[in-house]
């Protein structure tokens, strides 16, 4: 399994997928840095309040992290396709699994290593919009970065493990594409759920919580804006109208429950479980 | 114990039979050619000696083991008919990386891919990229990386596909050298004289089915004799049919059937004629006449 996990990080790095990863992460941060600047200087020279302009760099930093969780879901989807998929498809995969290796470690494998570029690119893309937006900010810091790029990381992680998964069932574009569509479904039924319940509709509630547990991409997103939202923000909406508050995507009150976070953990060994399984009794 | 035991063993793709009931020993040592037109089977038998499809029916064991065995790949080494290898890699790091997953100690890698290197001629481009090799190359590769180690069984699909004449001359040296050192080989190729020229014997497969299966000599053995003749007239003709039916191709006549005791008679009768006799080959046609032949059969008595 490390030999293939190694392998896999190898790959990433000299097909240039880590490389261009890296700059454009560079270039995407340096782009919203600047614009988020622009927002800062020009409020302060419109005699915006301090304030303001905290709760206004606050909610374009979430936004800037919607921008990174959809970037990291397709690049999760990029990787994780083509691991198992992709090989099967071109043919270097038989020659591996003639060798005394299990069917398991060539997945598990695959997975751990492009779970380590992922997060590490989830986690450093994070970080460094956080720290971009402080320093043009003046020093505005979120309340819990780390917690943020957690989830950050866990998001991505999840549609990895999918997407890798479909890829060892089905050809790698598909798995990739329904991997991404499964992320924006998952999210337009936790948008759909808020609105609902602020709208008093109660029917809608079961069916958004069910997608979030099976798919625990948007919880894990809750996630990410929690660690973001000042709490001045939060005891604003909680003050004037919760339910309304909850209806806005870029907006969570409290964090997913702990028991939601072990699920997430627990769904992605289970998907990689069911992989393995139906991989291993696959004729190739 | 054989390297090889196949009893009973189908394989079936839905409704599609690949396999019917195969059996087939290969003692070790052995070079055998598995021989067949596309689609006949080949490449689903060495996929499951090598575990990667799992048989419908029916049992065997490779190297002793049961079919798949993980520890029993350890000795195996695979060329694969679709054979790729990671382009970005170089290849000294693909058969680094080959050695690696099939557990050689680490103090015999260095030596042993040198070694793979050198067999297939590839020392040169050792530390090249393998998106820069050509397909020929690529096949090389492929062929040190199955070699790699000395394996006890050598599984080849189709070796030589994209090799010109020398590289089919050095993959026919190579292979006939891995039998020496006491590797069991099996060739899989649809190039009949390749395989005519390197192995012990050959086992035919048409539609899942071995429909022969011996030595050489075995398969290609016939009751009949095959001469080449020139300045042969209606009268020679007339002469050979007395023989026994007469086939005409080209300079070439066959009589078959025909006891090998009559050929000096049938040869004194064309040369009576005017016929100049330049070979005779009584007992044996070629393989490719006889791997035409039995295809012929087969489909004849297919349902």
């Amino acid at each position: 399994m490390i030999v293939i996990a190694r392998l896999t990080v190898k790959e990433l790095v000299r097909r240039r997928v880590v490389w261009v990863l890296a700059i454009l992460t560079l270039v995407s941060v340096a782009l919203v840095g600047w614009g988020l600047d622009r927002i800062v200087t020009l409020a302060r020279e419109g005699g915006s309040e301090p304030l303001e302009i905290e709760i206004g760099v606050s909610q374009v930093l979430i936004l800037i992290a919607f921008m990174f969780s959809f970037i990291l879901a397709v690049t999760a989807a990029f990787v994780g396709a083509p691991a198992i998929g992709g090989d099967l498809e071109s043919g270097v995969a038989y020659a591996l699994l003639a060798r005394p290796i299990r069917r398991a470690d060539m997945l598990l494998g695959r997975w751990l290593g492009s779970a380590i570029v992922v997060a590490a690119y989830a986690a450093a893309s994070g970080l460094l919009a956080i720290a971009v937006a402080a320093f043009v900010s003046g020093g505005y810091w979120p309340p819990d970065p780390p917690l943020a790029v957690a989830f950050l990381v866990g998001e991505a992680l999840v549609l990895l493990t999918l997407t890798l998964a479909l890829g060892s069932v089905l050809p790698s574009i598909a798995a990739g594409a329904i991997a991404v569509v499964g992320f924006g479904l998952g999210w337009m039924a936790g948008v759909m759920a808020g609105v609902g319940a602020a709208l008093g509709v109660a029917a809608l509630g079961p069916i958004a919580e069910a997608s979030r547990w099976l798919l625990p991409t948007d919880g894990l997103w809750r996630g990410v804006i929690y660690g973001l939202e000042p709490s001045l923000v939060t005891l604003i909406a909680a003050g004037r109208s919760p339910n309304l508050a909850n209806a806005n995507p870029f907006y969570a009150a409290t964090p997913p429950p702990l028991p939601f976070v072990i699920w997430s953990i627990v769904w992605m060994a289970l998907v990689l479980g069911a992989a393995t399984w139906w991989f291993d009794r696959r004729d190739l | 114990m054989p390297a090889i035991e196949l009893a009973g063993v189908a394989k079936t793709y839905g409704r599609t039979v690949a396999l019917h009931e195969l059996d087939l020993t290969v003692g070790r040592g052995e070079l055998v050619g598995l021989l067949g037109p596309n689609g006949a089977g080949k490449t689903t038998t060495i996929k499951l000696l090598l575990g990667l499809v799992r048989p419908s029916a029916g049992e065997g064991r490779v190297l002793g083991a049961p079919l798949g065995d993980r520890r029993a790949r350890a000795a195996i080494g695979y060329l694969p008919e679709q054979f790729r290898y990671q382009p970005w890699l170089h290849a000294r790091e693909v058969l680094r990386l080959h050695a690696e997953l099939a557990r050689m100690p680490a103090a015999e890698r260095p030596r042993a891919i040198d070694d793979a290197l050198a067999l297939v001629g590839l020392t040169d481009r050792a530390d090249d990229a393998v998106n820069t090799f050509s397909k020929g190359m690529q096949q090389r590769l492929g062929l040190g990386v199955a070699l790699l180690g000395d394996p006890e069984l050598v599984l080849l699909d189709e070796p030589t596909s994209a090799l010109d004449p020398v590289g089919r001359t050095d993959v026919r040296a190579i292979v006939r050298a891995a039998r020496d050192r006491g590797a069991t080989v099996i060739l899989n190729s649809h190039l009949l004289t390749e395989v005519e020229r390197v192995c012990d014997r050959v086992v035919i497969l048409d539609h899942g089915r071995i429909i022969a299966s011996g030595s050489l000599d075995e398969v290609v053995a016939s009751d009949g004799v095959r001469l080449r003749v020139t300045g042969l007239g209606e009268d020679g003709r007339a002469a050979a049919a007395a023989f026994g039916p007469v086939v005409v191709e080209g300079d070439w006549l066959t009589v078959r059937p025909l006891a090998a005791d009559r050929v000096p008679d049938l040869v004194a009768a064309l040369v009576a004629t005017g016929g100049r006799i330049h070979a005779v080959e009584p007992g044996r046609g070629s393989l490719e006449a006889r791997f035409l032949e039995l295809l012929g059969e087969s489909e004849a008595g297919a349902p």
